[in-house]
This record gives C-alpha cells, structure tokens and sequence, in this order.
C-alpha cells in the first residue's frame, strides 16, 4: 500500500520553502499547473524557478511575485507568442525583479542529464559563437582530454524540490508516463526531493509504447490530481487546451486583468 | 498536369514564402521542425512532393506525421503518429548532436549579412527594450542540422547592420569562420522571405538576393533591407505557387 500518497496542500507545504530552487517540468505536455497554483495560494517567495520552456505555468508563478530567478532556455507562450508577465518582471521588475540565466535547449538538457547522473557537469557542442556565453556564466569551454576537440561545459542541475504530472501510479507509488516524455526522468532523479501528481492511481499498470516508470522510492510525495495538467494535457486523458492557451494572453498582456483572473481561478 | 495560375496574383505573401520553403525540402529529407511557418512548409511538402520526408519536432517526436497541424511542437497529434517518441535529452544528444538530421528550419525577429539570427532580446541585454523568448532548440539546430532554411518576413526591423544579440550562428563573420568555430552543419543555405530568396555568397557567404517573388521588384527588397543588399547579377522570379500548392496549403490552414 502506497504511504506516500498525500494532498497537494500537504506535499506542498512539506517540501516547497521560501527560498528554494524549484523544476516543475514537463516539455508541453503534463504541466504541472494544480502543483504550481498551489505554490502560488501558499504564498512561497523568492523561488528560482527551473524549466527548460517557462510556459504559462511560470508566467502565473513570475506574475504572482513567487520567483527572484528564472533558469529557463526557451520563454515563449507555444504557438501563440510571448509571455507577458515574464517579459513585465524582465523589463519593468513587476511585481519584483526577475533574474535570468539563459541556457538553450540542448544546454538545459545537459544540465539536467548531469543532474540526474550525479556529475557535476555535462558535455555538448553547443553555445560556440553565440552571444550567450557573455551573459551566462554557467557556460564555459572545455576541452576533450582524448581528441583536444573544443567542447562546452555545462553544470548540474540539482534542484532542491522536482514536481512533475504523469497519468499513473500503482498501489505501491510507482509512476507511469506515457506520450512525449521531456525531461521528467531526469528532473525528479536529479532533485533533491520530489512530488509526482498523477491523473489516477491503478491496480496494475497497462504497458504502453515508450513508457517512462519511476520506481516508488525515488518519489517523495504522490498526489493524485485528476486535470492537474490543464491547460497542457495528459496523453490518453485530455488534449491540449489551444483556446486557453490563445485567451491567455490578453488576460496576461495587463496587470489588472492578469490579478483578477488569478484571484477568480487560482486564489479562491 | 498542374495548373498555373493567373499572373494576377492569386496569393498572399506568406503563402508564396511558405510554398517556396515546402519546395526546398526534397523527398525523404529528415527535417528539424519548428512551430508555424516551418512546420505548415513541411507538413505541405509531406502532402505534395515530398511524402517520404521525415519530420522531426524537438518534443521528442520523429517521424510524426500530424492529422491537422499542432498548434505547438508538443501537441498529442504528433506524438500519436510518429515513428518514435524520444526523451528530450536524446532528441538533442543522439539525434540532433550526433548529425542525423539533414535541414533545419528557423525564423527570427533579427537577421545580419551572414545570416546569424537573434531571437533573444532588442536592445541592451540587461535593460532590454523587447525582451523575446530566447535560443530554445535554435542555437544547436544552427550549429548541427546538414544544413539550415531560415523564413521570416522581410523588412528594416528583420534585416539589420548589427545584431543586438546572436543567438544562433550562421556564417558568423563569412568566408571560413562558420568552420573555423568548429561548427559541423553547412549552415544556413537560403533565406526566404516574403518578398524574395536570398543565398550566400559561396566565398565570402554574404546574403544575396537570387529572386524576386512575382509582382516584387529589386528596390523593394533593397529598400526593405537594413544593409547595402548584394544582388546576383540575374535575379529570377520564384515560381508561381500553383494551385495544388494553394489549395492543400489553404486546407492545412483552415483546419
């Protein structure tokens, strides 16, 4: 029987501190967004927030003045155009400042494979010639000790919490994700603690194409959070909300519209 | 036999650049794919001339071959018919990285002479006047695709003297320097725009204009350039989209 199944109010307030370095992740698809608002009612202040694409997710946690810095590769809004509430603490410091560390996607991958690997930094060909290694200093140039080729380094990311949304866990708190994976493996093996919510538990899992499983004992905290995703989406329970996703950005283009939409949805 | 059209003009001029990016993806290409203007050209390739190509999305889908076109690169419809689904780490490491896949195609809000492209920021880094989405897959796409198709409309604010940030390499400072930075792909081979197609130089791999899309002159594309435009000496037409390229294109759309 699982002892790790507990409320979201409760797995959060249990492992999300003011201060904390924090991944919730999901690569479009299984978007932590109930864990995330759930952060946002218990007030947490002055997180760094890590996701490789920041989403709206990280537009409501910037907006709600939870972050002081963002790790992040790609801070788009999907298919529809930018994220005003993250480019408003960038370029007008509201509600706070927002500090950057800027990686690419192929970087922020690294960082995490490290992560999940114990190493204290990854290898790619990456970043060369690029203005990005000016205003980044978590990018640095190596080279390979076998060839002399000129590589870059990239170092670990080691968050203090790892939240993700899958579709199952079993009765013993075993995780099953299916359909695009991201980097949710590397994510909850690289963090230092971490709470899976799940869409249902189940008796037995059904084996599926491509499955990821994450062992029982390598997850903190279960909560079972059916929709927990919306407005991404969980493969096999629900399609991504496009029309959200468009709406979104009126309602974050203003600040006031921005904190009545919160306090309706998310606060109440 | 294909029909064309009247010369009256029967497209927009996004239709016309996102027909000509389609046609620059040859049968069974493996093509990195991203969301909007790239990915309407190759799922209207994959309808027309090219049903062989393997269409790749960063989300870890290779292989996908969407219903109706995904509104972003994570949508269930391109998980569902793909190939393979990888992790993300594996996307950049195994595939990307390792140079498996032949042609990238990127956009951006700034491009300069040698077709390096910034999709991070306008005005100073630190105290920016539009701050934009950033690098995403792009840099390493830049970097290790075969080689690189850029679309983006054509205009003073795209086609600059000076980068405010490069975000992905293209032929750096021209001639050698893409090679000597160590970078594997060809890098960009066309630019294709609303208004033309621009190629580099083979030698000094300046952007220059090869055509002219129907009903555009030369000056309009000089005037909408931020530097001294370099002009081959016989600038063609592109061809006309025809109407099979129209109607599939507009079907694609109007789901």
């Amino acid at each position: 029987m699982v002892d790790n199944v507990r409320t979201l109010e409760d797995a959060i307030s249990a492992h999300v501190r003011d201060g904390d370095e924090v991944a919730l992740e999901g690569f479009t698809h299984l978007i932590p967004f109930a864990a995330a608002h759930e952060i946002i009612r218990q007030g947490r202040r002055d997180l760094t927030l890590v996701r490789m694409t920041p989403d709206i997710i990280y537009d409501q946690m910037i907006g709600a003045g939870c972050a002081k810095k963002l790790i992040f590769s790609w801070g788009g809004n999907p298919g529809v155009g930018s994220l005003h509430r993250m480019r408003d603490a960038v370029q007008d410091a509201w509600p706070r400042p927002l500090q950057l560390e800027e990686h690419s996607h192929a970087g922020m991958a690294t960082r995490w494979q490290a992560g999940a690997s114990g190493l204290p930094f990854g290898t790619l060909r990456g970043y060369v010639g690029t203005s990005l290694p000016d205003h980044t200093d978590t990018i640095a140039a190596i080279e390979c000790p076998f060839t002399g080729e000129k590589l870059t380094a990239v170092p670990a990311l080691n968050p203090d919490v790892g939240i993700i949304h899958a579709q199952q866990a079993d009765r013993d708190g075993n995780v099953m994700l299916w359909g695009i994976t991201g980097v949710q493996k590397e994510c909850v093996l690289a963090s230092r603690r971490s709470i899976v919510t799940v869409e249902e538990i189940v008796d037995a899992f059904t084996p599926h194409v491509n499955a990821v499983i994450l062992p029982a004992w390598v997850i903190d905290s279960v909560v079972v959070c059916p929709g927990g995703a919306h407005p991404s989406y969980a493969h096999d329970y629900s399609s991504r909300d496009n029309d959200f996703y468009a709406a979104w950005d009126p309602i974050a283009r203003d600040r006031d519209t921005f904190n009545s939409w919160m306090q309706e949805h998310v606060m109440s | 036999m294909t029909q064309l059209l009247d010369p009256t003009l029967d497209h927009t001029s996004d239709e016309i650049m996102t027909v000509e990016a389609s046609r620059a993806l040859s049968n069974g290409t493996v093509c990195f794919v991203g969301i909007g203007l790239p990915s309407t050209a190759a799922n209207l390739a994959r309808r027309l001339h090219a049903p062989d190509c393997v269409l790749v999305y960063e989300s870890g889908c290779i292989g996908a071959k969407p219903t109706v076109l995904p509104n972003s690169i994570g949508d269930g419809v391109l998980a569902e018919h793909a190939d393979v689904l990888v992790s993300v780490p594996e996307m950049f490491s195994y595939w990307l990285q390792a140079g498996r896949i032949d042609v990238g195609f990127l956009g951006a809000a700034q491009i300069d002479r040698y077709a390096n492209l910034n999709t991070t920021v306008i005005g100073d880094y630190d105290d920016p006047t539009v701050r934009l989405p950033g690098a995403g897959g792009a840099p390493e796409i830049a970097a290790s695709c075969g080689e690189v198709i850029i679309t983006l409309r054509h205009s003073k604010r795209t086609f600059v003297e000076h980068l405010d940030f490069i975000t992905s390499v293209g032929h750096a400072e021209g001639g050698d320097h893409r090679q000597r930075l160590g970078l594997r792909g060809r890098g960009p081979t066309a630019v294709i725009t609303d208004l033309g197609v621009l190629r580099p130089d083979p030698t000094t791999k300046e952007l220059t204009l090869v055509s002219t899309h129907p009903g555009v002159d030369v000056d309009q594309v000089r005037d909408a350039t931020g530097w001294d435009l370099r002009v081959a000496d016989d600038v063609s037409v592109t061809a006309t989209p025809t109407r099979s390229e129209l109607d599939v294109l507009r079907a694609l759309k109007s789901v």
